[in-house]
């Protein structure tokens, strides 16, 4: 018989082209996305004077410098355009496929990729963006790299790696009404800290994960770098299946039964044993939100600013001195009383459909009293959210509606918050000037963003629907 | 790759946790072809006051000509940027000590010459602290200590990333040695995993 293994290690397994005496393996990459950001690999391959190995396998997106007022690259910035411009020079050099700004299935990579069917179970992807951890709610091992890594990948299709340790992260009971998987995982977050999982490889189980749409096991699954883990996966089954079914990219017919008999021995088997194991009691998550300058600086929404001067630690001590600094709070501070300048709706991590309605579910026939921004995750979500009638929604309510791309979750493109700004956001990082120099986020699910559109401030999602627990 | 064997170096403490990558180097400024140079986008926004100007206060301003930085925990946590690597690579460091790092990070800074040497949390704290007015340290890769600040302090590395680092290694050329192992591979897999391979468009 052989041994128990995780899910993890039976993708890994799967993978190993070569293993050296020292613990490193040479992994395959099924697949392996490039964008804007990736001019510095395509540089080293001009250096060298090599070619992409396997463009098949590779996928070029714009998403990161896209601008999202307009498709009209002469109308933005240059800087900007350049970005453009060049990933569209370095794909068709190379001869990899490139989802361009005018491209109809365009959107953010972590995105489109699900959408299209390239992500699949039991795949090996990366790309040279840390919330490629997303693609794991499809039980697939995804994680970022860096430019040295990518430019690897690019001219040998594989890759040197240490197997991390394992850690699985068992969410019990169910959710109560109005709480998302971006509550979930701030809760995890904050519990373990932004270095929490740092190493492991994050399986996440139990019946609360199970319950998951796609939708939330992406977010789940896009927020596990923010605690530091190596990737993080949901075992597949039949939601997985389901979803992947008939997407462009993915096998069909017969291809896509036998994929399904290979993707259902994926599972950890009963026994395999872990690293180490988290059990979180799903059913005491709150709404959550951040309030400091790490993810891990998150509370439920009817807590309070942290006192310094009660932390023990000193190192902690002088975290939490720094960030109420930065972010203009008051120890002690009710979450509810801090006042919001906008709000943004996007990022990998939170503007899939099910985002969008959750939100327009709480702005629907309700005013915003403080500006935003409203980013469909693709062109597809936009197009579909269009057909049910949501952009009228965040119009009517005062949001803007804009294109698709990274935006406000990283400022790239140019849309950012304003120095000293306040703004709630569904994205994934709070880092100081993350959306703008000066600017200070807080981080929460779509619902809740939309609370605090319509309240002004930071407020609980479930008092503006009546529905307090 | 300059290999990494002894450095001896004046050293910079920056007792902040959780030095993110956005820290490090904001996203605006990575759009810039690396034969620019990275040294001046490093802690950009950190290193300035609200006005913009350089703030003599800031640590990294403060102890100019260091090669060796020590921080908190969970350094260069974050994004994938290797971008975070070159600002500290250009602006002259060759090493950053502290408890913990983004497992990105150091593999980036691997990637690059960059030792990411990893202390206990009070032993940085003990760094921190005779650090204060300055002073060099001694970090030997082979040894793995850190001498300059008392009793020699030991420092974990992953013993690939060592040998790497003690080498100059690139993994490119490694990788090619192995080209006939991955054709073998690629054409196995491509017969046993159909529903895993894509067509070209």
């Amino acid at each position: 018989m052989t041994r128990p293994r995780t899910l993890f290690d039976k993708i890994w397994d799967r993978h190993v082209v070569h293993e050296r005496e020292d613990g490193q393996s040479l992994l395959w990459i099924d697949r392996h996305f490039v964008h804007e950001g990736s001019h510095h690999a395509f540089a080293k391959l001009r250096e060298r004077g090599a070619r992409v190995a396997r463009p098949e396998l590779t996928i070029g997106i714009a998403d990161h410098y896209v601008p999202t007022r307009t498709r009209d690259l002469g109308r933005a910035e240059p800087q900007i355009a350049d970005m453009v411009r060049r990933l569209e020079a370095n794909t068709t050099e190379q001869g990899v496929r490139l989802f361009g700004l005018n491209d109809p299935r365009q959107g953010i990579v972590h995105v489109m990729g699900p959408e299209q069917g390239f992500t699949l179970p039991g795949l090996t992807m990366v790309c040279g963006d840390s919330h490629t951890s997303t693609h794991g709610a499809f039980g697939t091992i995804a994680f970022g790299i860096g430019a040295s890594e990518v430019a690897h990948v690019l001219m040998t299709q594989t890759l040197w790696q240490r197997r991390p340790k394992r850690m699985r992260v068992r969410f019990d009971g169910r959710l109560a009404p109005g709480i998302t998987a971006k509550d979930m995982a701030l809760a995890f977050i904050a519990r373990v800290g932004a270095d929490g999982a740092r190493g492991h490889a994050i399986e996440y189980a139990g019946e609360a994960v199970r319950g998951l749409s796609m939708e939330g096991r992406l977010t789940l699954c896009n927020l596990s770098i923010e605690s530091g883990g190596r990737c993080g996966m949901v075992a597949p089954d039949e939601t997985t299946f389901a979803f992947v079914k008939g997407r462009p990219y993915a096998p069909a017919g017969e291809a896509f039964e036998a994929a399904v008999e290979a993707w259902s021995a994926l599972p950890s088997d009963a026994d395999a044993a872990f690293d180490r194991e988290v059990v979180v009691d799903a059913a005491a998550i709150a709404p959550t939100v951040t309030w400091g300058v790490s993810p891990e600086d998150a509370l439920p929404i009817d807590g309070a600013v942290p006192d310094p001067a009660r932390i023990e630690d000193p190192s902690r001590a002088a975290h939490a001195r720094e960030a109420i600094d930065y972010m203009g709070l008051r120890p002690g501070q009710r979450l509810t009383e801090v006042m919001v300048d906008r709000v943004f709706i996007g990022s990998c991590t939170n503007a899939r459909i099910e985002d969008l309605r959750a939100a327009a579910a709480v702005l629907k026939g309700r005013r915003a009293a403080v500006p935003g921004l409203v980013s469909p995750g693709s062109m597809i979500v936009k197009a579909q959210a269009e057909q049910e009638g949501l952009d009228r929604v965040f119009t009517d309510a005062g949001l803007e509606w804009v294109a698709s791309g990274c935006s406000m979750c990283v400022g790239m493109n140019g849309d950012i918050a304003a120095p000293g700004e306040r703004c709630a956001s569904t994205t994934n990082r709070n880092f100081k000037g993350r959306q703008g120099p000066g600017a200070r986020t807080h981080l929460m699910s779509p619902a809740m963003v939309a609370a605090a559109a319509v309240a002004g401030r930071l407020a609980d999602v479930r008092e503006i629907l009546g529905e307090t627990a | 790759m300059q290999p990494f064997v002894t450095l001896t170096a004046p050293a910079c403490p920056l007792p902040l946790s959780n030095v993110d990558t956005d820290q490090l180097i904001p996203a605006r400024f990575m759009s810039r072809p690396r034969s620019e140079g990275y040294g001046d986008f490093l802690l950009h926004d950190l290193r300035r006051g609200e006005a913009g100007a350089l703030d003599p206060a800031f640590p990294v301003n403060a102890y100019p000509g260091a090669g060796i930085l020590v921080a908190r925990r969970n350094f260069g946590c974050g994004s994938s940027r290797e971008a975070a690597v070159y600002a500290l690579a250009d602006f002259g460091f060759a090493c950053v000590i502290a408890p913990s790092f983004g497992d990105i990070f150091a593999s980036n800074a691997v990637n690059n010459g960059l030792l990411p040497a990893t202390v206990e949390e009070a032993e940085a704290e003990t760094l921190l602290a005779a650090l204060e007015r300055g002073g060099e340290l001694t970090v030997d890769l082979e040894r793995q200590e850190i001498r300059g600040a008392g009793a020699p302090i030991r420092f974990a590395v992953d013993p690939v990333w060592r040998t790497k680092l003690l080498n100059g290694w690139d993994d490119v050329d490694l990788t090619l040695s192995h080209a006939e192992a991955i054709a073998a591979f690629a054409a196995r897999d491509a017969a046993a995993r159909p529903w895993a391979q894509l067509p070209r468009d």
